[in-house]
């Protein structure tokens, strides 16, 4: 066992490491995928047989989608640096607070990365689709 | 691997070989497992946990009988061993059964069983809620199941749907269903609320967030999807039991209702119940894995990615079970790219996997055998899962034997072999001996071939047209040599199943103990003895590593000689160690609690509640609802919040923590904090409900409908925030030892609580609301009895810690009590906002 160097340990403490981080990103998904579904499906319930014009979901989903890929890729940026803090390697597997601070941002960043990517895919729907069918 | 220069070291000597024993006897007697008859008192994990996953086993195996009797029946056409009433019986009981009394409880089960001895710690936190949460489900499910044997089972299918579960099922069958599974979720959630806390709170001091076996990090995924999933279902439960019971229409087209609302409730618990179900098994080849690879996990942050990743995608894909519906194809496609979009974190996961065994040096060995399958069979279904994701295949597929393909290939595959393989595995650690590897290899090939044969055929009956939950099919369609290939897969498959059971059951008086760590693991629970020792583990290490008994040098010594914490039980009471959420640094002694008939007295009354309304028998059910009620009471009374008769202890390695904390730290606040968010879950389902009506009527609420008013709702919410801001006063002064304004505030406090409710229940009463004259009267009393309800719960808890201050048993200092009780009500104020919001304001915006 190697001891590591005092400032590889300075100013992390776990209070400043919430858990609940890691959980934004895809939480930010749910939200939008959520409100993308309520919105689509309380329009077509309630307007699509009115005059009301499609347009109207498509811009509402992508505000959703602009929105929450705004606040996904600020949680993975962050997340991203907190995993290069100091260093970058992996895998994150020392008895440090450095090595658990990093760990904590590289998940948060790959669930951004994830997130990102299925949010993408919901919206995408909303490009093909012209009308409620 | 490296640590800090603070890092806590065992002790350079081990103690004295006679304080060593001394110790052991100490400790022995704190955890001995009663005897005799009062066996069935104990509480502690490796008992009820023992006990929850054979009761789950045997359950299985119920299931996999009728999935028997199910292909006797379709071996060939026109078949006439079952009738189709009876037909109907079985294939909804075997899924309710696999579903309800397997799949899920032998996750919870083997983790109360498995996990503390994974994180070092003696006992889960909860011991008499898991034993609570173990009754409850062993009487529900002799009920649900007993039901087949007087002809009175349910037969709508697992998933129950109205108008099948609710106008054309006059019988009882429904209603166990319905109640009698209500009951067992009641179990899961408990279960859910021990792993969380266990996980989060229990951990070895050192054993950080990055250090955490992966099965913990999928046990908290799992139980935290179980809080946001069954809430939905439980309240799809009340409304069609309301339905079925006191013709309140919410399923009833004629009346308001709706037969798709059931589906949503349905839906968003049981899609995301496949990955409750099939998470925990790839938990377990996370750990076997590495194992028999002899290496540590290729990819750790990707595969807590996985598990969290999965967790939440998995509650966006509700709506691809009801794609021929008729919903609007916008939604459905939103439906169909999420499900497209879980196969990336299901897939990251599988090949974290098997770039493990590819990195390694693979040891051959049954439990692999199992794992590969389940590999290859999960990827199967997958795939097929991909397919039936895309909409206009669904189309096609919907209701056709390919589903009943695709989900026995993802089922099994990714549930049923996984837990084969942890069976060989983990059976040393409880039995102290090996299965046989011999035996094992037949079992395995039986299976394997048996479950292909079975079930691969039905993908080709489907395509061909077969539809799902007939009782027989006529000749010549092109699905009879397809049908007496599964049948005889079937046999194939059980006979696997029965050698597997006789290996299990054998006696193995000549069999020697197995090697302590016979696989060479690296993770605590193989720190066991063979055979294991009552203590769970001698003393509580400090972690340095993912692998400690790879790379802690002298670890298992330093662990056996007591050279870590606790390694005494000097005042003979159960203790383990509460730590941080992130960095388990030590905060708390916990004493928990020993054996007691408490939980099993409080399952049978509740069950009783439960029974009794299945049978309409209203004041047996109350009597027994309120003797439920009497015993928690007692139980909470006798064995919580007990204030210790010192400050701190002394746990070794010079450390010294307190025995009593309270708030956030304490462990009972994580679990009022847990359950209530289950509760909130439930609660807003019920929300989603009123605002699905007004979704698909035209006037919702009803132009001719006077709805509650806003005078008497109103009025009932200002009373009940001004309780609950006494509630929360009452807290203060109590810190402040304002013993004076304490007691005058609680009582006022549960005296506007009852006025404020009562203000509520007057709204609709006031307005004439007939709940079965129309969906929208009968969703007003539903959110208005529901906050009700929690009124009178809040207003017991009020009683409660006014007689635990009267009584001496809280203080100033040790106020466990009334913060947890102020964090309910902090939960009620936001119900209460919610339900007058909703029933008072919506309709002035409408």
């Amino acid at each position: 066992m190697n001891s590591t160097t005092e400032i590889e340990n300075q100013n992390l403490p776990e209070e400043e490491d919430p858990l609940w981080l890691i959980f934004m990103p895809p939480l930010t998904w749910a939200v939008h995928f959520m409100a993308c579904y309520l919105t689509a499906a309380i329009w077509c319930a309630k307007f699509s047989d009115t005059s009301a014009h499609f347009a109207t979901v498509r811009i509402a989903i992508a505000i959703y989608t602009a929105v929450a890929l705004a606040i996904i890729g600020g949680i993975g940026g962050y997340g991203f640096l907190q995993h290069r803090h100091i260093t970058g390697k992996t895998p994150h597997d020392d008895d440090t607070p450095l090595d658990r601070h990093r760990f904590l941002g590289f998940a948060t960043f790959l669930l951004a990365l994830l997130s990102a990517i299925a949010t993408i895919f919901v919206a995408t729907v909303a490009v093909i689709f012209g009308s409620c069918e | 691997m490296k640590t800090t220069s603070d890092d806590p070291e065992p002790l350079a000597e081990a103690p004295p070989l006679e304080v060593r024993e001394a110790q052991e006897q100490r400790l022995l007697k704190a955890w001995k497992a009663p005897t005799s008859w009062r066996y069935w008192s104990a509480v502690n994990n490796t008992e009820v946990g023992l006990w929850y996953t054979v009761a789950t086993l045997c359950f299985f195996l119920f299931g996999g009988v009728l999935a028997l009797l199910m292909r006797v029946q379709l071996a060939v056409p026109g078949n006439t061993f079952l009738t189709a009433d009876q037909y109907n019986q079985v294939f909804t009981m075997h899924g309710s059964v696999m579903m309800f009394l397997f799949a899920v409880p032998i996750f919870e089960a083997f983790s109360i069983l498995v996990l503390p001895q994974m994180l070092g710690a003696r006992d889960l936190p909860f011991p008499r809620l898991s034993a609570y949460g173990f009754y409850s489900f062993v009487i529900g499910g002799v009920f649900v199941c007993g039901s087949i044997f007087f002809d009175a089972a349910p037969k709508g299918g697992w998933f129950m749907y109205p108008p099948l579960s609710s106008s054309y099922q006059p019988g009882i069958g429904a209603d166990i269903w319905l109640l009698g599974l209500s009951f067992i979720e009641i179990a899961s959630i408990a279960a859910a609320i021990e792993l969380i806390v266990g996980v989060l709170k229990c951990r070895p001091p050192g054993m950080r967030i990055n250090l955490i076996p992966l099965y913990s990090w999928y046990i908290l995924v799992v139980a935290g999807m179980i809080l946001f999933a069954f809430p939905p279902l439980i309240t799809g439960d009340i409304l069609l039991e309301m339905e079925r019971a006191f013709d309140w229409p919410f399923f009833d087209p004629a009346r308001g209702g709706d037969p798709l609302l059931w589906q949503h409730l349905f839906w968003i618990f049981g899609h995301p119940e496949v990955y409750i179900v099939f998470l925990p098994s790839v938990a377990l080849m996370a750990m076997i894995v590495p194992t028999f690879a002899k290496t540590p996990i290729v990819g750790y942050s990707w595969v807590v990615l996985s598990a969290v990743g999965t967790g939440f995608l998995s509650f966006g894909l509700w709506v691809h079970h009801m794609f021929t519906t008729g919903l609007p194809g916008i939604s459905i496609g939103i439906f169909s790219a999420a499900s497209q979009a879980v196969a990336i974190p299901t897939g990251i996961q599988i090949f974290c996997f098997l770039a493990t065994l590819v990195v390694g040096r693979v040891t051959k060995s049954v439990c692999l055998l199992f794992v590969f399958a389940g590999l290859a069979t999960f990827i199967l279904g997958g795939l097929t899962g991909v397919m039936v994701a895309v909409a206009p295949f669904d189309f096609q597929a919907h209701d056709t034997y390919f589903i009943v393909g695709h989900l026995h290939y993802v089922l099994i595959g990714g549930t049923i072999f996984p837990i084969m393989a942890a069976f060989y595995y983990f059976f040393p650690l409880f039995k102290g001996k090996k299965l046989s590897e011999r035996i094992g290899t037949v079992v395995f090939w039986l299976v394997f071939v048996g479950f292909n044969v079975g079930f691969f055929p039905m993908h080709i009956s489907g395509l061909l047209g077969m539809p799902r939950r007939v009782f027989t099919y006529p000749a010549d369609l092109g699905f009879d040599t397809l049908n007496l290939i599964s049948t005889i897969g079937a046999f194939i498959l059980a006979s696997g199943f029965v050698l597997f059971v006789f290996d299990v059951l054998r006696p193995r008086k000549n069999q020697p103990l197995s090697k302590r760590n016979p696989w060479n693991a690296g993770t605590l629970e193989w720190l066991a003895e063979m055979p294991d020792k009552p203590w769970g583990v001698r003393s509580i290490p400090e972690i340095d590593s993912r692998y400690p008994l790879w790379d802690q040098p002298n670890f298992m010594r330093d662990v056996d000689e007591g050279r870590f914490y606790l390694p005494d039980a000097e005042e003979e009471m159960r203790e383990t160690l509460v730590t941080s959420v992130i960095d388990a640094r030590p905060i708390q002694c916990l004493r928990v609690a020993g054996p007691t008939f408490l939980p099993m007295i409080a399952a049978i009354f509740t069950g009783g509640f439960f029974i009794f309304a299945t049978y309409h028998w209203w004041i047996p059910a109350i009597i027994s609802a309120v003797f439920a009620i009497a015993t928690i009471l007692t139980w909470a009374w006798t064995g919580t919040a007990i204030i210790p008769e010192k400050e701190t202890k002394d746990v070794g390695l010079g450390l010294s923590l307190p025995l009593y904390v309270s708030g956030p730290d304490a462990v009972g606040w994580w679990a009022m904090f847990i359950t209530m968010t289950a509760d909130i879950t439930a609660f807003v389902s019920l929300i989603f409900g009123y605002f699905f009506y007004w979704t698909i009527h035209e006037d919702f609420p009803p132009e001719n409908s006077t709805g509650p008013g806003v005078f008497w709702p109103v009025s009932g919410m200002c009373l009940l925030l001004v309780s609950y801001g006494l509630t929360l006063l009452s807290r203060r002064w109590n810190s402040l030892n304002n013993s004076t304004g304490y007691y005058a505030a609680l009582t006022s406090a549960s005296i506007l609580s009852i006025v404020g409710a009562t203000c509520l229940l007057a709204g609709p009463w006031s307005t004439n609301m007939d709940p079965t004259a129309h969906v929208y009267p009968a969703i007003v009393w539903v959110l208005v009895g529901w906050t009700a309800l929690h009124v009178a719960l809040g207003v017991i808890m009020q009683w409660y810690c006014l007689a635990r201050r009267a009584a001496g048993k809280m203080t100033a200092r040790y106020d466990a009590d009334i913060v947890n009780v102020s964090l309910y009500w902090n939960f009620l104020a936001l119900t209460i906002v919610m339900t007058v919001g909703v029933i008072a304001g919506f309709p002035l915006v409408a």
